[in-house]
Formats: structure tokens, sequence, C-alpha cells
């Protein structure tokens, strides 16, 4: 009776691969794999198993199983219809999922919130486009629009006005820039020639990610610490084995060359550990913490000992807190 | 045993979305292959599947034909399954791609590619793009965004503990969530506080340990015109800066408050320094960042700024 599940049966062995997901994983990939070939009349195999993110083997048993779907009452009858011979995929019959599945209050929001946060971002030439998509993606979604009204992501825009132009220009124009570019945690305005890679909004704030002359590394400059900017009549030139910083883990990235520096903070001083990565932190009870963090320059914890005064105090490395309590004696020195 | 499944709930989803009626139990076992002998072991099974595609968000009703009908039914009404068209011009799909970029590996970016898939089904060439002109992103998000998410979604009352800052300990908090907002990018949550009978906002980070639900869904008004980006932003936002201090800088540091001077002279005094006026709200806190420059800054004026940060710097030799 069930003649195409006879059919591929014996063709499912050479397919029958382990893939990772559930069953209704794979339910969702169906039901959308339909509507993307008919929507499209005729799609190539491979361009399709790239899409859905499957290999070739993998969408044909797709492609089988939706082939075998029979239902056996009233009558028997096969809903679905198609082919893939030479390479091409052709849907004939697709009963009632020739369209795809309605989107999800959680699918429909992260889009939303995303191209909202977009239409934020200072200097997006697209924001024409962006409310447009929303106009059309808040029509589509329907109910499943409403709750992502509830999350916002906001985005600063306090960088000096042209400056992003400016850095715009060197990477359409592929120039060079010199910088003068405030460092807070030394306190110190530095100049410094980069090539410009890219920009990025991290944390709701505009960097530019370019390879700095003068570190001979992959530096992030945030726009609003830019003091000046001019883009030079030199060309850039970034190194080929210059790598696009992995950000997906946050901006600071520790390296093993850091100096390790322990802290003990009271109450009053635990807003350390929410602004500064901590390698680890450890409760001492009264709210109190020790926190251990590293970083390549002991400069700037020298400064936050003497912003935290009596709410935070340097443990390790000895040194720093001997110079901790030069700088403050230094400082008082000022005042008598 | 999982192939099974995938091809018993998309017979499923074929047949009562093409039945265009309710359909019996004993109907759906009758047209569906796959399921079990016994009518005990396929009602057992037949629940199950009703509960996954509904976490699919399928939306499977249940209801008769007509009132004479005693047994109830289920269907999928197609026009309630499927997402209406949709079209996009080039420069939307390109956004569209952009935006699905925009969550990573951050909570929502599970359900941006979901959301892509189907629209890429229903005919959208969108990819996701690597170099544009400018490349946002969320960070992965703090532990407690996810349960919050949810209870805004919901309309859910939550329950959680939360150190304020400068607290010793961290205290138990009711709240009915309005909603969830980044700023700089920290998340926080605004909403009515049970216990306080207020609007308070909390930050996502200061959350220790789990959020627990503490109401049912949909128990949660939130007010017609409510703003929650308005809302972070008031509680944000740093008083104005009502009082002007007199601080002598050193020639070459200080720059970071050299940025933020209303106005800057040599000091008569001394060549090696230079006099500059600034803005403050807040005393503490301002004496922290004056603190913070060591001897290239020392506040002159007003009178307790200045003891403010002796009294830092003392802190530091205690």
């Amino acid at each position: 009776m069930n003649t195409r599940a006879a059919v591929t049966a014996a063709g499912m062995t050479a397919a029958a691969a382990p893939r990772p997901g559930t069953a209704t994983d794979r339910l969702q990939r169906l039901l959308a794999l339909v509507p993307y070939v008919v929507s499209r009349n005729v799609v190539g195999l491979a361009d399709t198993a790239a899409a859905f993110g499957v290999t070739e083997r993998q969408l044909v048993d797709d492609l089988n199983m939706l082939w075998c779907v029979e239902l056996r009452s009233p009558d028997p009858y096969c809903p679905i219809d198609l082919s893939y011979e030479g390479g091409e995929i052709v849907v004939s019959q697709a009963e009632s999922i020739d369209r795809p599945l309605r989107l999800g209050v959680d699918e429909a929001s992260a889009l939303l919130i995303a191209l909202r946060m977009l239409a934020e971002v200072p200097g997006i030439e697209e924001r024409s486009a962006l409310s447009r998509t929303i106009a059309k993606l808040e029509a589509a979604a329907g109910e499943a629009a409403a709750a992502s009204a509830q999350v916002a992501v906001q985005v600063d825009d306090n960088a000096a006005s042209g400056v992003l132009a400016q850095m715009k220009d060197a990477l359409a124009r592929g120039r060079r820039i010199h910088l003068s570019y405030y460092v807070p945690g030394r306190d110190e305005a530095t100049e410094r020639d980069v090539d410009p890679m890219r920009l990025l909004v991290v944390e709701g704030r505009t960097y530019l990610e370019g390879w700095c002359l003068r570190a001979e590394s992959v530096r992030l400059f945030r726009l609003d610490r830019v003091l000046a900017i001019s883009v030079l009549g030199v060309a850039a030139s970034v190194p080929g084995d210059a790598q696009p910083l992995d950000l997906d883990q946050g901006l600071f990235r520790p390296s093993a060359d850091d100096v390790l520096v322990l802290l003990e903070l009271s109450a009053r001083g635990r807003w350390v550990a929410e602004y500064y990565p901590c390698e680890q932190v450890d409760e001492l009870g009264d709210g109190r913490l020790r926190v251990s963090l590293r970083t390549p320059d002991t400069r700037w914890v020298r400064r936050l000992a003497l912003r935290l005064g009596e709410d935070g105090q340097v443990i390790a490395p000895s040194a720093v807190a001997a110079q901790v309590r030069e700088d403050a004696a230094a400082a008082l020195a000022q005042y008598e | 045993m999982s192939r099974r499944k995938t091809e018993r709930l998309l017979s499923l989803v074929v047949c009562l979305l093409s039945a265009g009626r309710f359909l019996t139990a004993t109907q759906i076992r009758a047209a569906v292959p796959g399921y079990p002998d016994t009518f005990d072991a396929f009602k057992r099974m037949f629940e199950r599947d009703k509960d996954e595609l509904r976490e699919l968000g399928i939306p499977l009703e249940t209801g008769t034909n007509s009132s004479a009908d005693d047994e109830t039914g289920y269907r999928i009404s197609r026009q309630a399954y499927m997402l209406p068209d949709i079209r996009l011009e080039p420069d939307e799909a390109a956004v569209l791609g952009l935006a699905a970029g925009v969550w990573r590996r951050a909570e929502l970016a599970g359900a941006a590619a979901g959301a892509l898939l189907k629209l890429r089904a229903a005919g959208i060439d969108a990819e996701e793009i690597t170099q544009p002109g400018i490349e946002p992103r969320l960070q992965a998000a703090e532990a407690a965004f996810g349960p919050l998410w949810e209870a805004v979604r919901d309309r859910r009352p939550v329950e959680f503990a939360y150190r304020a800052a400068g607290r010793s300990s961290p205290q138990r908090r009711r709240l009915e969530p309005w909603g969830v907002v980044n700023r700089h990018g920290r998340w926080y949550v605004a909403g009515h506080d049970l216990d306080r009978a207020e609007v308070r906002v909390f930050r996502l980070g200061r959350i220790a340990g789990p959020v627990s639900f503490a109401g049912r869904p949909g128990t949660v008004t939130v007010p017609a015109g409510t703003d929650v980006r308005e809302i972070v932003r008031d509680w944000d936002v740093h008083p104005p800066a009502l009082r002007t201090a007199v601080l002598r800088v050193r020639r070459g540091a200080g720059h970071g408050l050299r940025l933020r001077a209303t106005g800057c002279r040599p000091d008569p005094q001394d060549a090696a320094w230079d006099l500059a006026e600034l803005p403050f709200s807040d005393v503490g806190w301002f004496a922290d960042h004056v603190a913070s420059f060591g001897a290239d800054v020392i506040a002159l004026e007003p009178a307790d700024l200045r003891e403010a940060v002796i009294g830092r710097l003392k802190g530091v030799l205690a």
C-alpha cells in the first residue's frame, strides 16, 4: 500500500547519516523547505543545502521524507509530490504546506528588536530601508510583534560630529588616518596612525577597529574618545595576517602576558566586579569581595585604587600596592 | 526513533492542515501512520505530539464542526498557520540579514535564525551580512535575561534576589516586569515593585541567583503609555550639574577632566599648572573621580569637595 515508503526505504540506508537536532528541529526545517522551493519554482540541491545549513545528503533525505508522506484515510493519498532529478528541486504538489509557518513571538521579536537597534546606530546609511522593513515585518508578524516593544537597545551617539564621517570616508577610500586618542586608564592623550578595518557597535557604543601602527596590532578605538582625526594622503595597508577581534565574549580579552591583580573590595566597591571582567570573584562576607583581574598596564589599577579609597585595596602584586600608597601620599602632599 | 517521530509529526501537520475541518482523535488515528495500535497508547502519544506542535508555534485548535458533535476535534486553520505574504526590496532584505546577525551568540540568536529561515522560505533572499558599513552586535546577555524576557513576553510577575549598589547582602524582590532595556551594553528591567508599590529599575547584572515566576501568564498589565526606555533613562541619568568646581590641573595631564571643563586658564602662580572649572552634581562621585588623577589634579573649591578628595586619599593609606 505504502509504495513510496517502500521505494525510498531501500535508498534510505545510504543517507542514514547521524544528524544533530531533535525531531522537532527537523520538522521545522521540513516545513520551511517546501515553501522555500515553491516560492522559487526551481532551486538547485547545492544552493538549497547551503541555505539550510545541511549537507546535500541530508537535504535529499529530507526531500525523500516529504515525498513519502502518506495519509491513509479516508482514501490513501500522497499529499506532496516533488523531484530532484539532475540536481534541481521542483515541488509539483505541496497541498497545504506551501507557505511557511507564521513567525513566533521570539522570532519576530529577535528581528524587530535588532532592526530598531540598527535604526538608532549613528551614521547608518540604511535608515529608510530599516523603517520600511520594520513596518513590513510588523505587518507580517501580526500579534507576535507586540511583545518586542517591551525590549529596547539604546545606542549612544556621543562621538564628536565629523569623527564618524571621516572614518567612513577613510574606510571607503582605503586611507590611513591619524588619531589623537584619549586613553582614560592612563589619563593620556595619545597620537597614532591607524589603518581602519571596520566600524562596530558594541555594548551600545561605536568603535573603529583598525591596525594601530604604534602598537603594531589590531586595536579598538571608541569614537567618543577621539580628540582629533585627520584622513592622511597615504593608502591604508592592514597586514594580511591581521585578524579582526573576536568580540563575542566581550570587549576585554586578557592575555597570558598580562599582570594578575588581586583586589579586596568593600560593599561600596563591588561595582568594580560589574564594570571590569574579573577572572575570579570571591565573596568575603558582609558584601565584601576579593576579585582578580588581568591587565596589560597597571597604571589604570593605580588610578582605580585612588578612586576607591578605603573601599578597595590592592593585595597583589605588592609593587603595585606600594605604588598606590606613594601616589596617594604624593597627592595628599599637594593639599598641605 | 527520532526519524519516525519526525515522519509522524509531519504527517499529522499535513493531515490537520489539509482537512479543512475538525477531525476527531479516531479519524486522526486512522489517517496518520505511525501511531501505536492500542487506543490508550495512541492517546498518550497524540497528547505529546499536540504539545510539541504547539511549542513550535503551530496553531492547533480544538472544537467541533457542528453543535451536534459531542466529540472534540482538532484542526490547524490555514489562515492561522501561514505567514502572511511579505515581499522585501533588495535593500530591505539586506538590513534583515544585518539584523539577524546582531544577536550572534546572545540569547535570541536561535530565534533570529529561525525567523530568517521562515522568511527565506517565503521567498526572501536575506543573507547574513558579514561586511557592512557598520557592524552592530549584542553581547551574550546576563543570565537573568532569558527568564525576564519570558516574563515580559508572557506578562508574568517574577521574584529574585537583588543586591542593590553598596548593599552588603541581597534582598528578595517581587516585580511585575514591564520591559527590558539595554543601555551602555548593560541590561535593565523596569516594572512595578510589588513590595514597595513603586516603579523600579533593576540591573540584571546585580540579580543574584535564579529568576523565578511568581504568577500566571497574563497577570501583569503594563499601564497604557508606558515607555520603558524612558523609565530606565530617567533612573540612570545623572542629576543636573548645578555646582562648579575649581581644580588645579598639571599641564599635560588630566585629559579626562579637561574634556569636560567649562573654562581653563594658566595658573598665575605656577606655569606648570592650569586652573580648570568643571560642573558637577554629586560630591562623592566627583571626589572619587578627582582622586583617581592622584597628584596631577588638586581640588581647590568648593570646600566639601576638597575635604572629600582628601578623605579618599587618606582612605588609601588607612
